[in-house]
């Protein structure tokens, strides 16, 4: 569901073996499809379509809901992000402050909408709702590090310092 | 030796803390001078953070923001301080018990938790029947923190007397409004505060397995909140023996995946089952039928953060601060276009007007207050005429609104209220979980009769409050069912910014 600007590559080859110890550390869990999904995610960045059916078989669901269970959720993608991901909130708090103005400059300057990734593959920038830094706003985070009051200059400096 | 105080959490963080960190032990080994640096959660008083506290044996004194070139001066004594942290207004005006301990205590120190008054709620709940757990849940006078304001006694009272060969406790720590940050600060500066709570309810329900569901936009609370576990566990207060009662708690965290519906309680609970965080009807309840089917107490992270100090000061404490059927003491968060944003624990009754002009010290741009939006993005705007609403359950929804999880978010006079009520359709279209219609068409027609009404299209207006009307008389959660607070609050209180004259609205 997520557009990609950027022209469509072939998806990294990623093998059952990659995937098996993944699934197999979180079975003894309750309810462990979350956690399989966000190892996996976190490994390869994506969730390659070889684990839907090595999911389906593992916990006796259908292809479908396993498949239906990724789209839901905004955090899982289908394709690799950008080597970065910068998340601007979109939230109130974060409006009342100038946030959208400021994502939509800071957009521009990159030449991407939301969800696109930057022909260098440098950065993806996806809208987030809500980082809880609403009394420092706007907020953003690139990868997992937080800016507060943040403003288009520190983010910008922040993706190209970015390797 | 001289003790000195760095806040940890990720909004010290997004403002620099770990620059300032650097630079204080830069210029602590250039000075030749040794102190105890304590990484803390955050006192709440966030447009002073990065906070640096400094103990040289007479009290914690404070500086803040503090920029890392700030630091050298500050430890050579060259630059002025704000004075005794907790003689600072913002904090000397709150009446703190849930966050007694956030910002004062490294929060992963068990022994500083006990220091401090932890486990003691627990070392009594221990010695208690679980209906006498219940009863004193009951006096306190405790109601759900995460908006809805359920009777947390009551609720707890019904899993307990639910038979089942297995019960939990779930922490719904999925905190996704707009203008809140509680339940991230708790768990980043007071974790084992959760812990414990979450102890106490599974000893009196019966529940012997807990769950954290957090977000996955929270990663220092989700690192905080584990590692706090881990110790609980290997100290005893968590187990197959908690704290030497014989009876078992256990707990883990879980991470959502970017869904804000997953904050309702029962697309929580299929999440962490691992489906489609779709809303499920009720009833059946959860506190019957809740996670894989079984009795299950779904809180919010402040209701069960507050139980420990119920049990630590006693019911009545906790129940002799408030207004009506409000008691105890809320975390305010003072979010937005504001001047002084942070939390503010405090006694419910205080106006709204005292808490954004006084507390707040008005706008962050210096422009007038035009309205607050309380209670995330399912909660209404107040303008200025809503001001001396007590900040309490039945006072904000006599005026129309509610406090949900208490974020109060500012906007100036440049806040275009339109294009808010459009906002709080989008983001219900995008954040529909698609069960019920109302729902998941309601908001994409909402979005679209908004942009009719900015075209000029005054008829469109009656069509939009026609829309409210079905979203939330026939929608199944309070997605659907609330996104008409923001848009019918925004119109009632601003007619002219949707065309029409003032009266015709009212």
């Amino acid at each position: 569901m997520n557009p990609q600007p950027r022209a469509p590559q072939a998806l990294p080859e990623v093998g059952e073996e990659e995937i098996r110890p993944l699934i197999d550390r979180n079975l003894h869990l309750e309810g462990p499809l979350l956690p399989m999904l966000h190892d996996i995610q976190a490994a390869f960045g994506h969730i390659p379509e070889t684990a839907v059916p090595m999911l389906a078989a593992a916990l006796n669901l259908g292809r479908a809901e396993v498949h239906g269970v990724i789209s839901f959720y905004h955090d899982f993608r289908k394709a690799p992000a950008g080597r970065h991901v910068l998340k601007i909130c979109r939230a109130e708090a974060c409006q009342s402050m100038g946030g959208e103005a400021m994502a939509e400059r800071l957009l521009a300057q990159l030449g991407l909408d939301w969800h696109g990734t930057s022909a260098d593959g440098r950065v993806t920038v996806e809208p987030v709702y809500c980082l809880g830094l609403c009394a420092c706003a706007p907020a953003a985070m690139l990868d997992e590090t937080l800016m507060g009051r943040a403003s288009e200059a520190r983010l910008m400096a922040a993706v190209e310092g970015a390797e | 030796m001289m003790k000195i105080y760095l806040s940890m959490d990720s909004a010290a963080k997004a403002l620099g803390s770990e620059e300032v960190a650097a630079a204080l032990s830069a210029a602590l080994e250039a000075r030749g001078e040794t102190a105890e640096v304590i990484r803390v959660g955050s006192r709440g008083m966030v447009w002073l953070e990065p906070l640096l506290e400094i103990d040289r044996g007479q009290g914690r004194e404070a500086w803040g923001p503090v920029a890392p070139e700030d630091v050298a001066g500050i430890l050579a004594g060259e630059v002025e301080s704000l004075g005794p942290t907790e003689e600072i207004p913002f904090f000397a005006r709150q009446t703190r018990l849930t966050f007694a301990r956030c910002g004062v205590i490294d929060p992963l120190s068990l022994p500083d938790y006990e220091a401090h008054g932890g486990l003691a709620g627990l070392r009594r709940a221990a010695t208690m029947t679980g209906e006498a757990i219940i009863d004193e849940m009951k006096t306190s006078g405790l109601r759900g923190r995460g908006g809805a304001g359920f009777p947390t006694g009551i609720k707890w009272d019904t899993v307990r007397m639910a038979h089942a060969d297995q019960k939990y406790i779930v922490c719904n720590a999925d905190e996704g409004d707009s203008g809140t940050f509680a339940d991230r600060m708790i768990m980043e500066g007071d974790p084992f505060c959760l812990i414990e709570g979450m102890a106490i309810a599974g000893l009196c329900t019966g529940a012997t397995k807990g769950y954290v569901y957090t977000r996955s936009e929270y990663p220092d609370a989700v690192a905080v909140m584990r590692e706090a576990i881990i110790r609980a566990r290997a100290a005893g207060v968590l187990g197959d023996d908690v704290l030497g009662s014989g009876r078992a708690f256990d707990m883990e965290v879980r991470v959502g995946a970017g869904a804000y519906v997953c904050g309702e309680e029962t697309s929580l609970l299929n999440s962490l089952e691992g489906k489609r965080g779709v809303v499920r009807a009720k009833p059946p309840l959860p506190a019957l039928e809740g996670f894989l089917g079984k009795p299950t107490v779904v809180n919010n992270v402040i209701s069960l953060a507050t139980v420990p100090v119920i049990f630590e000061k006693g019911a009545q404490h906790f129940a002799d601060f408030g207004l009506g059927r409000s008691r105890g003491t809320i975390p305010v968060q003072i979010a937005g276009n504001v001047k002084h944003g942070g939390l503010f624990e405090t006694a419910f009754g205080m106006s709204l007007g005292d808490l954004v002009e006084e507390i707040g010290g008005g706008t962050a741009s210096g422009r007038p207050v035009k309205a607050v939006q309380i209670g995330g993005p399912l909660g209404a705007y107040f303008g200025r005429e809503k001001f001396d609403t007590p900040f309490g359950y039945e006072e904000f929804d006599g005026q129309g609104g509610l406090i949900g999880h208490a974020g109060v978010v500012v906007f100036d006079d440049s806040a275009d209220m339109l294009g808010m009520a459009r906002f709080a359709m989008e983001f219900c279209a995008v954040e529909s979980c698609g069960k019920c219609t109302p729902c998941r068409i309601g908001a994409v027609r909402g979005v679209e009769t908004l942009d009719r009404i900015k075209q000029g299209d005054g008829a469109a207006v009656e069509l939009l409050t026609d829309l409210c009307e079905t979203m939330k008389d026939g929608s199944l959660c309070a997605l659907g069912g609330f996104t008409p607070y923001p848009v019918m609050s925004a119109l009632e209180a601003f007619p002219e910014e949707f065309g029409m004259a003032k009266e015709a609205a009212e």
